[in-house]
This record gives structure tokens, C-alpha cells and sequence, in this order.
């Protein structure tokens, strides 16, 4: 990936230098800064949902007539029994972006720790967690989930299980040829020369040279996981008493086509994108934070 | 007096010896995946050579001598297939816990690449110190350490020690690689072309670094070059390699005038403005390249060999002493 | 940023020029600015002559017409820029089927006439540059580079990968075929004692400006310029005596120019006139050309400082 600009010198400030200049290596990149300006949005707006939000998405009874269109009362609309659309967008995001934020934590994590196993210790281990990997990745994910989720029943635990499963493969394959290519470098044999445990090799000395790949895999799951829980709320395989953006689609699939509620299919299916095009723009740039090269003292 | 190099027999006990390889081979298997032929790429065979406390051996060959899997199986980077290393008398590939932390203190060495050599991701003074942490130096006593380290290697502790890598020039990264390589005092370094990939006026600079270092820290050198003209320069002693072996080995003025192995001299001849040539038929468009090759039966230069005959073929050489401490492998070396 | 800074020289027919200096000192932006090969952003000023024509000044159809049959360049790397998946002969063939409306059938036999003449076995043009050893991947590249008689071929340290018995073959090679097809070869390089084998004639560059030129055993043996006496004595030396060797203090400049001389912050001998006039190139006492102070004021005392 290209740096596209480089970051300013680092100023005094309670952040280490190291620290300062990354964040203003994502400061100082349009594409960084539209997509967390995007994210910020969406997150602040999560978390400030009881404030924001006009009314409760569960409110019982529902605060307006079924199907009204966007109006001054109801921003966005109600749904088909009346609730504010504009407040299910608002809490909906809540989940949506949780369960996104969630699954690419867990999925990262697993997957960065078989990656770097397989990778690191090669032969044997390696043909075994491969072989496992392999397994996973070649199962089609949505029959996949499916089945798991019919398994073990729709809520939303299940949603997160089951996107995780699915995610991490392709995050152990990556850190593992990174990994793979990494442990050839010179400065491993010197840190290896210098009486390193295998595990500090693979800590401090791989880890943070595969930080930036790690990192900007782990935002575009972010991105993936979000469309991927709508997927399975639209199926009805999630916990469709909760609010979410997909459980919204989920209603709005069997409703709104015969009401003419175009309000309730847009709303959310937007959000779904323009969530997922800014954590895009994020990934894009991510490699600035790690870039060694952007910190100048 | 330098060790013994006759392969018969090997010293056990050399008083002066701090380094000892003993019948060292090193073997890579290549498995083809598609075809799933065996290729068996011989790097090291039946290298026997002692290092003596305070001296600086020159090993000298070209890409696929195994000169570079030899520096790195010392350093424990590779196993051995068959052979034993000895470092001060015992086998370091049978040590436990203490004694392996202990090696790693008094063996070190100075890679090739110094844009590759140190983490991109560390600073200065996070690679000089990490030697240090590894072996539990006292946390106050690092950074101190680190300034006298890189001070030693010529280098301004306050205007580097922040730095990264890719901040500092070729020289300047071989310094701090230096400086790291003897934060903890070590015995023997080992050092595989450390000067090569630097500009040409700064290649003395680093090798009167090393050659200063050695004094004050009464160091043993094991220097891995292709360039004869350094080699000369650092070196107390040459051995020259070929195809895995060691052909000759001999002080270094002693080897360069009369040279006994062909390959030697077929090195000396070759080396640009030299009035020294026995010119030797040397095929053009024949694959010299070791890596895939099964190597030769008998002597393995033979294939390349003005002087080769029948006994050649079939029985390698053996390295054996043909004036004072001047050892070739060869049945008929160059006349004196 | 002059890269390159009012740099002249004349290669003669049938001679082997060496141009040598280490990072950064020009002399690959020279010879990559001969080919009009340097990147787009350059600012190209001055002459570049051959037999004759002006090639700064060609039009794009003179280029393609004049690049590769009148000079051809063996860049910096290339035997390992060769292209993994096509055969060797059938790279030679497409660099002779851009250049001249041949045959395919006529270009391979061309191609392995060329292999010949560099010692490759005919018979080799099918196979792959994997199957091929670091000496004959360079010398299929050179091949390559004769494919269409050009009279002068550039050379960008074409040596540097190869072992040191590869490289004297090599060299052997050049000075065949300079002798047999009257080439002349722009030879590259920051290795002086390659360029002292094979070079007839000597540049030595510094920071973007020639410093000495002249006969080569002249350059090389009694250096006029301060510069190449102090690389000529930074590289250790096989056979005769042992030198004392000195480093050059300091390192290579890399685009911001000293004052004046460009060498004077590293030099022993600078004085005055040295941090504020450049000095030009003028005949040393040894017959050669060369660019410093000293020189000038040899010829007036008549006393030489060097030893």
C-alpha cells in the first residue's frame, strides 16, 4: 500500500513521539479522515442513543401510526407498527457496530494465533493448523452459518459465533505467509543470536512488524462482520427481538414492499454502507500507524 | 600455535583453541512438492578447523561455497547433519538451559545486510538494549550502557539513540549492529560479510572499527568474505572454501604468495588487475552455480582442475599439512 | 537538485570509457540520461553527440530508431530482471522483433548467434533464466544488448553480483568483443580495480561533477585529484606491499552540495579557495584532467603535495 502523505513532526505532548506522529499520519490522509470522521459519527451516535434517539425503539405502545412517512414528528418514518424508524436507526447501530467491532477482535486474535504458529514453526505444526484452516475456509460460509445457527439457535451470541468462525481463516492465512516471509529477515536470525526465547522472537519482534497487516485486516472485518450480521438477521437467523440494522431489513423485507415504506428499507441499508465505506478508508490508511518511516523524532 | 586441522586427528583439548569444528556437515533437503524428487544441497562437508583465542580467521569463498552456513551453524542458526562445533571444549549443540544462555553471551555476530539486519521497528537504542533485557541486565544500568556502546562504534549516543533504522545511512547501521553485537561482552565474533554491501569509502572505516574493537576487547574474529583484498587486510589467517569444504588454509601473506590449491589460485588469478596468472582453462558456459548440483566424486574442483587425474576421482582429498601451518586438500598442488 | 552538473566527456571509437564513483556521485543518472531513459520529472540540459547527432534533441520515431541498434545499455541489475516465464532465446528475439521488421524464425537464429558470441551454448536459447547460472544470466543479457550492432554499449555496474572468477570472465568477455566488433563500452562502476582491468580511458565522478579523466593506468596509478587518490587507497589490496590504508572521513554527499569544491569537507589537503570557488577541469601535471585547486597551484610552484 502507498503512504499517501507523511506525518508532521512530532510535537511535546503527553503521547510519545511515536505514538503522536501515527495519529497524525491518519490525521493527515483525506482518505483517513473522511472514513473516521464517518466512524466517529456512527460511534458517537451509538453511544449517545438514549440521548439523541427521540424515542425508545421498544416503546410500548408504539409512539406513531404504522407506515408514516418521513415527517417533522417522525424523521425517518415509523415502521409497521409504529415505532421511530430514526430511533431504531440510531439504537440499531449500537449492535450492528458492536457485533462488527466483536467479531473482528475475536476473529483477529484467533486467527493472527494460528497464523503466527503455523508460520513461525513450519513442518509439522504448521501442515496441522493449515490443514484445520483449510477445513474452515473451504465450507461455504452462509450454509455454514446457517447450520450453526440453526443449531444452536438464533440469538445474538450465535451471530457473533458464527461470523467469527467464518472470518478467521482468512486472517491466519495472511499472517502466516507474512509471517512465513518475516522469520527469513535478518533481524530475526539477530534477535535468535541474541539468545531471544522463541516466544519473544514472535512477540516483540514479529508481532509488531505484522501490527500494520493485522491491523488493517482486522478493520475490514469490521466492516464484513456488519453486513454479515445483517445477512443473518435478514435470514432471520439472529435474535430478531433486538433492534439491529439487519433484524430492521428483516421487517422491512416482509412489510415494506406491500406499504410502499421505502423509508424503512433505505435507512438502514444505507447505514450498512456508509459504515462499511468508512471503515474501508480506514483500512486504506492504516498502514500510516505502523509505518516506522512517518516517525521522525 | 595454531590448532590442528588433520582430520585423523582431532583435538579435544587445545589449550588456545576457542572454537572448534570437528567433521561439520550441513545438509539441506528440498523436497520438489510437484514432482516430489529429493534435492539434497550439500552446504557444509566435513569441515574440520579450529579457531585460536585472539586470532581472526578469513574465510574466504564465493555465492554456494557454504562459507555463510558455516558462520551461521556456529551461531547455532542452523543444525548440523552430521559434526560437532566446540566452543571452549564442549558441544553446543548439547547444551542446557544456562550453558545456552551463556553461549548466546559470548558468541556473536554481525550480519550481512545492515538494511536488514536491525527491526525496522526498534530504535537504536531499543536493538542495542535488547541483547541486555534477554540476558537481565539491571533495568537503570541499560540506557548508560547503551550510550558507552554506541560512542565505542563511533556514533553521537543523543542524536541516535531515537532514531529508527531507515533514519541512518549503510555505515551508520552497521555500527549500531556492531554496538549490539558486543553489549554483553562476548568472546567470539563472527562476522559474514559485514562490509560488502557498504560504500566503498566506508568500508575501511568499519573494518578499522573491528580491528580496533578486537584489541580493546581482546576479541577472536571469524570473518566470512568474498573479497580477497579484505580478507588480507583483517585477517591473521585465510581458508579458502569450495563446494562445502576447505581447501586450503594457511597465514594470510603465505597463502596469497604461494598458494597450493588450484582453486586458490584460480582465485588469485581471477581477482581484477592481478599480474599473478597461471591462466587456467576455464570453460565458459559451464553451470558453476553449487546449489543444485550432486557434487563431484573424489575431489570436487576436479571438474574445473587444470592438473586433474584418475586419483582424483576417487577418493577425496584430505587437508593435510604441507609446510608449516600451510594445509591443502589436493594430490598434486601447485609446486612451490 | 543537480544530480548530474555540467559533466562532459568523449568516448572514443573502439575504447572502453570506465565512469566510476560510488552512491549518488551521477554516474548512473549519466548514463541512464545518455539513453534518455531518466524519469520524466528530470531537467536534461547540455549535448549528447553521437557520431554527430544530437540525441537531446531527437524526436521520439529518431529515438526508437536509435536506441538498441546504435546504443544499447545493460542496466543496473538486470540479470535479475530477466523475465522468469519467457525463454532466454525468446527474449532475445522479442528485443530484436521490436527493433527491426524480421521473422520470428530470423530473429532466433540471430539470437543464437548471439549467445555463441558470448560463449552460451547455441542450444541453451530454450531454456529459462532459472536455468541459468548468475555469469551466463549476465551474459545473455549482454547478448541482448549487441542484438542489433550497436557502436557503443552502457554498462551499469554489470559485475557488482558476480563472484570474483565469473566476473573475470566476464570482464575477458567485454575486451573480446570490443576487440572483434570495434564497440565501445560506457562502463560503470564503483568498483575501481574492475574498472582498472577492463577500462581504457577513466572518469572518476564525485557528487554529480567529474573530478578526473584520462588515460586509465595514469588515473589510477598517479591520481591527480585528492578524491581518487583517497578511493584508490581505501581499497585493500591482494598482492604487493601492504598498504597503509586510509578512510575517507565524512561520507558520500547525497544532493545537498558543499560550497565551492564538493569534495572539501572530506578532503586532507583543502585550503582557501576550496569552500568558495568550484574548481574547474584543467590538465594536471600528469597529463590528465582533473578539477582542484591544487592542481593550479602545482603548476605555478611547481611543488606537489602529494607524496
Amino acid at each position: 500500500m502507498q503512504t499517501e502523505e507523511s506525518a508532521t513532526t512530532a510535537s511535546k505532548s503527553e503521547f510519545s513521539p511515536r505514538r503522536a506522529s501515527a495519529i497524525s499520519g491518519i490525521i493527515h490522509s483525506r482518505r483517513a479522515q473522511v472514513g473516521f470522521g464517518i466512524i466517529t459519527f456512527f460511534i458517537v451516535l451509538a453511544i449517545a442513543a438514549p440521548v439523541v434517539a427521540p424515542y425508545s425503539p421498544y416503546a410500548f405502545p408504539a409512539p406513531g401510526p404504522p407506515y408514516s412517512p418521513p415527517s417533522s414528528r417522525f424523521l425517518l418514518g415509523t415502521d409497521y407498527v409504529g415505532e421511530d424508524i430514526l430511533s431504531e436507526l440510531i439504537y440499531g447501530g449500537r449492535v450492528s457496530i458492536t457485533v462488527g467491532i466483536i467479531v473482528a477482535l475475536l476473529s483477529t486474535a484467533f486467527g493472527t494465533f494460528i497464523g503466527i504458529i503455523a508460520g513461525y514453526y513450519m513442518r509439522t505444526i504448521d501442515e496441522i493448523l493449515m490443514r484445520l484452516t483449510d477445513i474452515v475456509l473451504i465450507l461455504p460460509s452462509l450454509p455454514l452459518m446457517i447450520i450453526l445457527a440453526a443449531y444452536l439457535g438464533p440469538s445474538l451470541q450465535t451471530v457473533i459465533l458464527v461470523l467469527t468462525v467464518t472470518a478467521w481463516p482468512a486472517v491466519a492465512r495472511v499472517v502466516r505467509s507474512q509471517t512465513l516471509s518475516l522469520r527469513e529477515r535478518p533481524f530475526v536470525d539477530s534477535a535468535r543470536v541474541a539468545g531471544a526465547s522463541d516466544f519473544r522472537i514472535i512477540i516483540k519482534v514479529l508481532l509488531p512488524n505484522l501490527a500494520s497487516i493485522i491491523a488493517a485486516n482486522a478493520v475490514l472485518i469490521t466492516e464484513i462482520a456488519i453486513g454479515g450480521e445483517a445477512a443473518l438477521d435478514f435470514i432471520g437467523l439472529g435474535d430478531i427481538s433486538v433492534v439491529s440494522w439487519g433484524t430492521m431489513l428483516y421487517w422491512a423485507q416482509s412489510y415494506a414492499p406491500f406499504n410502499g415504506a421505502w423509508w424503512w428499507v433505505i435507512a438502514p441499508g444505507l447505514c450498512i454502507v456508509i459504515v462499511g465505506l468508512g471503515f474501508v478508508l480506514i483500512s486504506v490508511s492504516i498502514e500510516n500507524v505502523f509505518n516506522p518511516k512517518l516517525r521522525s523524532t | 600455535m595454531a590448532g590442528a586441522e588433520t582430520q585423523g586427528d582431532v583435538h579435544k583439548c587445545d589449550l588456545n583453541g576457542i572454537l572448534e569444528i570437528q567433521e561439520l556437515t550441513v545438509h539441506f533437503h528440498r523436497k520438489d512438492r510437484i514432482i516430489g524428487r529429493q534435492t539434497t544441497i550439500h552446504a557444509v562437508d566435513r569441515v574440520t578447523l579450529t579457531l585460536s583465542k585472539g586470532e581472526t580467521l578469513s574465510l574466504v569463498g564465493e555465492s554456494g561455497s557454504g562459507k555463510s552456513t558455516l558462520a551461521r551453524t556456529v551461531l547455532k542458526l542452523h543444525h548440523p547433519t552430521s559434526g560437532t562445533i566446540l566452543f571452549r571444549n564442549k558441544d553446543i549443540f548439547r547444551q542446557d538451559r544456562t550453558e545456552s544462555k551463556s553461549f548466546r553471551k559470548r558468541v556473536q555476530m554481525i550480519f550481512q545486510d545492515p538494511y536488514e539486519s536491525l527491526n525496522p521497528q526498534s530504535t537504536v537504542l531499543s536493538s542495542v538494549i535488547e541483547p541486555m533485557i534477554i540476558h537481565g541486565l539491571a533495568k537503570d544500568k541499560r540506557e548508560s550502557m547503551a550510550s558507552r556502546l554506541l560512542t565505542m562504534v563511533g556514533l553521537d549516543p543523543t542524536s541516535k539513540l531515537d532514531r529508527y533504522p531507515h533514519e541512518l545511512s549503510g555505515g551508520e547501521r552497521q555500527r549500531v549492529a556492531i554496538a549490539r553485537a558486543i553489549s554483553l561482552e562476548p568472546e567470539l565474533l563472527v562476522a559474514d560479510e559485514p562490509v560488502s554491501m557498504l560504500d566503498v569509502s566506508i568500508r575501511l572505516e568499519i573494518l578499522h572499527l573491528l580491528q580496533t574493537l578486537k584489541n580493546e576487547l581482546h576479541l577472536t574474529y571469524l570473518f566470512i568474505t568474498h573479497d580477497l583484498g579484505v580478507a588480507r587486510y583483517i585477517g591473521t589467517r585465510i581458508a579458502v572454501m569450495y563446494f562445502g569444504q576447505i581447501v586450503e588454509i594457511a597465514e594470510t601473506d603465505e597463502l596469497i604468495n604461494q598458494p597450493l590449491h588450484h582453486y586458490t589460485n584460480l582465485l588469485l588469478s581471477s581477482i581484477p588487475g592481478s599480474e599473478n596468472s597461471q591462466p587456467l582453462a576455464v570453460k565458459a558456459d559451464v553451470d558453476y552455480s553449487f546449489s543444485a548440483t550432486e557434487p563431484p566424486s573424489g575431489c570436487r574442483f576436479r571438474t574445473r582442475c587444470p592438473k586433474a587425474q584418475e586419483k582424483c576421482a576417487l577418493k577425496e582429498p584430505e587437508l593435510t599439512e604441507l609446510t608449516a601451518r600451510h594445509f591443502v586438500a589436493c594430490y598434486y598442488p601447485l609446486s612451490r | 537538485m543537480k544530480a548530474v552538473d555540467g559533466v562532459s566527456f568523449t568516448v572514443n571509437k573502439g575504447e572502453i570509457l570506465g565512469l566510476a564513483g560510488e552512491s549518488a556521485c551521477g554516474k548512473t543518472t549519466t548514463a541512464l540520461s545518455i539513453m534518455r531513459l531518466h524519469g520524466a520529472n528530470a531537467v536534461v540540459e547540455g549535448k549528447i553527440l553521437l557520431e554527430g547527432r544530437d540525441i537531446l534533441q531527437m524526436s521520439n520515431e529518431e529515438l526508437r530508431d536509435f536506441r538498441w541498434k546504435r546504443i544499447s545499455m545493460i542496466p543496473q541489475g538486470s540479470m535479475n530482471s530477466l523475465d522468469p516465464v519467457i525463454s532466454v532465446g525468446n527474449q532475445i528475439t522479442e528485443a530484436i522483433q521490436a527493433h527491426e521488421n524480421v521473422h520470428k524464425s530470423e530473429a532466433w537464429k540471430s539470437a543464437e548467434k548471439l549467445l555463441s558470441s558470448v560463449s552460451i551454448d547455441p542450444s541453451r536459447a530454450k531454456n529459462y533464466p532459472h536455468e541459468f547460472s548468475g555469469g551466463m544470466k549476465q551474459r545473455a543479457v549482454i547478448a541482448m544488448a549487441l542484438a542489433l550492432n550497436p557502436s557503443l554499449v552502457i554498462a551499469d555496474e554489470p559485475t557488482t553480483a558476480l563472484d570474483v572468477v565469473v566476473q573475470k570472465q566476464l570482464l575477458l568477455l567485454l575486451k573480446e568483443l570490443q576487440r572483434n566488433l570495434s564497440i565501445s563500452f560506457l562502463f560503470v562502476s564503483h568498483d575501481l580495480s574492475v574498472i582498472g582491468e577492463i577500462a581504457d580511458r577513466l572518469a572518476v565522478m564525485y557528487a554529480g561533477k567529474i573530478v578526473e579523466i584520462g588515460p586509465k593506468s595514469v588515473v589510477l596509478k598517479q591520481p591527480s585529484h585528492p578524491y581518487t587518490r583517497a578511493l584508490v587507497n581505501s581499497v585493500p589490496r591482494v598482492f604487493g606491499s601492504r598498504q597503509l590504508l586510509h578512510s575517507i572521513p565524512g561520507s558520500p554527499p547525497t544532493g545537498i552540495w558543499p560550497s565551492g569544491c564538493r569534495f572539501h569537507p572530506r578532503c586532507e589537503f583543502a585550503f582557501e579557495p576550496c569552500k568558495q570557488k568550484e574548481p574547474q577541469l584543467e590538465v594536471s601535471m600528469t597529463g590528465v584532467h582533473a578539477a582542484c585547486h591544487l592542481i593550479s597551484q602545482e603548476k605555478e610552484t611547481g611543488f606537489s603535495t602529494k607524496r
